[in-house]
């Protein structure tokens, strides 16, 4: 955490170093639901943002999807202005408390940052944190000035992230905007995927109640191709629709014992924990299976969530078992660090072949095998290959499966005209996500596949831009 | 916030609710069910619809109490309301002019079965439905599932009523009589599924089962719900949850199903002795 001070010595500037994020201590947070990263102070808050030595031409805005102005929002701090930063965070970020905090911003942002070449960058994503935690915290949530209602409508189909980013822009140009959510309660993977210990609900709640205060409707428990089509949404008067359904469906290995009792899919798995808060039955109604020994397949955000929900449920013995090295796994290093210090194994190298199971049906273990790096294929990713009679078994009484998500193909069933692509994925002409159905734009995972809640934001502005341009000619 | 507008007791432990949701009723069709939520902390639980009625904009469930949610439920009345009601999920049941068919009804599967055997009965079928359950009291809708069917045969499993013994024997004993039968619609308990499978598998007459399993999102998200059919893992939420009853793995459905036992013990117990609250 230190900047290298020989290399700082020749500089004029002020030596502040890179300003830890105060955390809850391993041992005391493995056993609780609450944010691991506690937040800066003010004053930490303030020594970083003087770390920022302002540049003419910031790397960092390039680095952000969605180019927050992050020069500007850092001076604001620097100079205790903080809900004017905040402000100015969410002229191009509608979600900076959350994006603060579940940005891989070491590839983006951050990794852009002039200081980031010699010593350490500026720590943005928690300056974002920070900024949005004040404004909220003090209540000083700003509600802008909204144009006229202009009565036209937009139809918004999902509440993820790319779908509260479309509503927030197009409400604000004098739309009226509904958005249809599936499940009872809107955000998305924000309430259903990503856990309380790294994005507490209340958080997302609060980006919801915003949204609908700005005068955003939104239908839950509504699926879209079940209890109206898109084609019916056109019916009821919507001039527009954006998709915005996700990549929900999971990905299963099709081995032997799949479906044993004891796995399951990490959708299931941090659903049940997060959505339906099982972690805290029988106050709340929904089981989940407590296990002691919890093997969670993948090497993804996914899989670190789902492997700390695991130890937090009070297993004795999680580990994560994976087929690459820690080189390559997508996960962000700050959470397989976490993981790591709460004391998850890793069984890289390695494969399942097989579940077996006892005479109840309840998963036992897993038969592996050990894989090894061969020659980097066509992507220059080093693919495993299977060392011969390297099996054995390791013994688990739960299983999460997180290896991928895909498209759900509900929507595009019940929409003629609206075509995918050869994965199921929405296809879109452009940038915009304009699709082959006139009148309807796509964005976010169901356009991408599985990617990052920054660019589903990202891909929601800029059909919001498209859609206003389409329905202002109308 | 869904209104109940009718509580009616059928049985001992299964209870009929109409519940006010327009746009679901306007949408529905047989062989669809619904996902409710009774209130913040509570369980979503699926749930078949066994009828709508459009104009009024009511949807009708039948349940059995087995365990905390279903008794939550149970202890509402007209007039209160569920927190969340999503609908309608599932595919609506495949409906055609088979010729004669069979529809097997089992405990509260009889709710399930009964709208099926309506449609297929204006969908100009001659249609032979046999209801069962363990004793008389326990009998739901024989008269409603009577007025839909050509032929209604009733069993007990205590001989109390009607037949003496189980409804796949009845359906046996109309095989054993060479009556031609061209479909076989069967839901219950899956023991029960699984013996009428086993009843109409030598005789390859299609059977058509409704699973059960354990669903949370209903929309294909969670994979809960999983099943294998010929082999194949389909999801019971978007697949289904109808399908060909002679390819079903009913063992692993079986013992899916009992996942949760220990905790759904311990959350019933609790809610019986009112420690809860809710
Ligand atoms: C466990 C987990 C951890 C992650 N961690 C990170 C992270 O740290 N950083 C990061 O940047 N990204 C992370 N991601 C990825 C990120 O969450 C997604 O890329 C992002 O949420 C995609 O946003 P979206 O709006 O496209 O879709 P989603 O967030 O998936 O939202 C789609 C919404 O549409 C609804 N819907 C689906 N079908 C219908 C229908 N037919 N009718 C109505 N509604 C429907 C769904 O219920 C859902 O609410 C993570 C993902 C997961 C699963
Ligand atoms: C598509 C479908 C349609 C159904 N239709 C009907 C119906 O019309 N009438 C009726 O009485 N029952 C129906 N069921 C079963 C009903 O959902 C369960 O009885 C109910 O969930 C039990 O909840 P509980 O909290 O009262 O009991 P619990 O104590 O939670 O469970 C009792 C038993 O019910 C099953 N179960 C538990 N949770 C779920 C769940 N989330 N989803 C499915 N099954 C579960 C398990 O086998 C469990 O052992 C249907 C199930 C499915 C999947
Ligand atoms: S939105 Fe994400 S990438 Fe952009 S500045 Fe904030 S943390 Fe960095
Ligand atoms: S690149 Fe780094 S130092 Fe330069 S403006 Fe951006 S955050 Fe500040
Ligand atoms: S209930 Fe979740 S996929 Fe079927």
């Amino acid at each position: 955490m230190e900047t290298d001070v020989t290399t700082d010595r020749k500089e004029k500037k002020e030596k502040i170093p890179r300003q830890p994020m105060p955390e809850q201590p391993p041992v005391e947070r493995v056993r609780n639901f609450a944010e691991v990263p506690l937040g800066y102070t003010e004053a930490a808050a303030i020594l970083e943002a003087r770390r920022c030595i302002q540049c003419k031409k910031p790397g960092c805005i390039a680095g952000c999807p969605v180019e927050v102005q992050i020069p500007a929002f850092i001076r604001l701090i620097a100079e205790g202005k903080f809900v004017e930063a905040a402000r100015k965070l969410k002229e191009d970020n509608s979600l900076p408390a959350v994006c603060g905090r579940v940005c891989p911003q070491e590839d983006q942002c951050e990794k852009s940052c002039i200081l980031g070449k010699k010593g350490e960058p500026v720590a943005i994503g928690r300056l974002e944190r920070f900024a949005a935690d004040d404004e909220r915290q003090k209540g000083e949530i700003f509600i802008p000035a909204t144009a006229a209602s202009n009565g036209k409508r937009v139809a918004v189909v999902g509440s993820g992230p790319s779908g509260l980013t479309i509503a927030g822009d197009l409400i604000k140009l004098g739309y009226g905007v509904t958005v249809f959510e599936a499940l009872h309660k809107a955000g998305g993977v924000l309430v259903y995927g990503i856990p309380e210990f790294r994005l507490p609900k209340a958080i997302v709640e609060a980006e919801v109640a915003y949204l609908e205060k700005l005068g955003v409707r939104i239908e839950r428990n509504a699926v879209i191709g079940r209890l109206k089509t898109v084609d019916d949404l056109f019916a009821e008067g919507y001039g527009a629709v954006y998709l915005a359904v996700g990549a929900g469906a999971p990905v299963f290995m099709n081995i032997p014992g799949e479906n044993l009792s004891g796995i399951y899919s990490a959708n299931e798995y941090l659903t049940r924990s997060n959505l339906m808060k099982a972690y805290r039955f029988p106050e709340y109604d929904t089981p989940i299976v407590r296990g002691k020994k919890v093997a969670v397949i993948g090497g993804g955000n996914v899989a670190m969530d789902s492997v700390r929900t695991a130890l937090r449920l009070g297993a004795e013995e999680a580990t994560i078992v994976y087929r690459r090295t820690e080189l390559e796994m997508p996960a962000r290093k700050e959470e397989v660090h976490h993981a790591q210090e709460e004391g998850v194994r890793f069984e890289l190298l390695t494969a399942p072949l097989e579940y077996l199971g006892d005479e109840q049906g309840w998963v036992t273990g897993m038969r592996c095998q050990r894989m090894e790096l061969g020659e980097p294929d066509a992507s220059g990713r080093r693919s495993p290959v299977p060392i011969p009679g390297s099996e054995f078994v390791l013994a688990a009484d739960t299983v999460v499966v997180a290896v991928g998500t895909t498209a759900n193909p509900i929507v595009p069933a019940t929409t003629p005209g609206l075509e995918t692509n050869r994965r199921g994925y929405i296809a879109v002409k452009g940038e915009d996500g304009e699709t082959t159905r006139p009148g309807v734009w796509a964005g976010g995972d169901i356009v991408t596949g599985s990617a990052t809640v920054i660019l589903a934001m990202g891909a929601g502005k800029q059909a919001a831009r498209a859609i206003h341009a389409f329905l202002s000619k109308a | 916030m869904n209104k109940i507008t009718l509580r009616r007791q059928l049985s001992e432990n299964v209870v009929r609710m109409d519940i006010l949701a327009p746009e679901i009723a306007r949408r529905r069709r047989a062989g669809q069910f619904l996902v409710l939520k009774v209130h913040e902390q509570g369980e979503r639980i699926p749930l078949t619809m066994v009828d709508s009625d459009p104009a009024a904009g009511t949807v009708t469930i039948i349940y059995q109490v087995v365990g905390k949610t279903t008794a939550l439920l149970a202890g509402l009345d007209a007039g209160d309301t569920i927190l969340d009601l999503q609908g309608p999920l599932g595919n609506p049941t495949e409906i055609e002019n088979f010729g004669h068919v069979v529809c097997v009804g089992g405990g509260v599967g009889v709710g399930v079965i009964y709208p099926i055997a309506r449609a297929l009965k204006e969908a100009g079928n001659h249609v032979t439905s046999i209801i069962g359950s363990r004793t008389k009291d326990l009998l739901i809708l024989e008269e409603e599932t009577g007025k839909v069917s050509d032929r209604l045969i009733v069993a007990t499993d205590d001989g109390s009523y009607g037949f003496h013994g189980f409804v796949s024997q009845v359906l046996q004993g109309l095989i054993d009589r060479k009556d031609p039968i061209d479909r076989v619609f069967a839901i219950g308990p899956v023991p029960m599924m699984r013996v009428v499978c086993d009843v109409t598998r030598p005789c390859a007459i299609p059977t058509i089962v409704s699973l059960n399993p354990i669903m949370v999102d209903a929309t294909g998200m969670c994979g809960a719900c999983r099943v294998s059919v010929g082999g194949q893992t389909r999801f019971a939420c978007v697949d289904g949850p109808e399908f060909d009853g002679h390819q079903v793995d009913f063992k692993l459905l079986a013992s899916r199903l009992r996942m949760y036992c220990p905790q759904e013990e311990q959350a019933y117990t609790a809610h019986r002795c009112g420690q809860h609250g809710n």
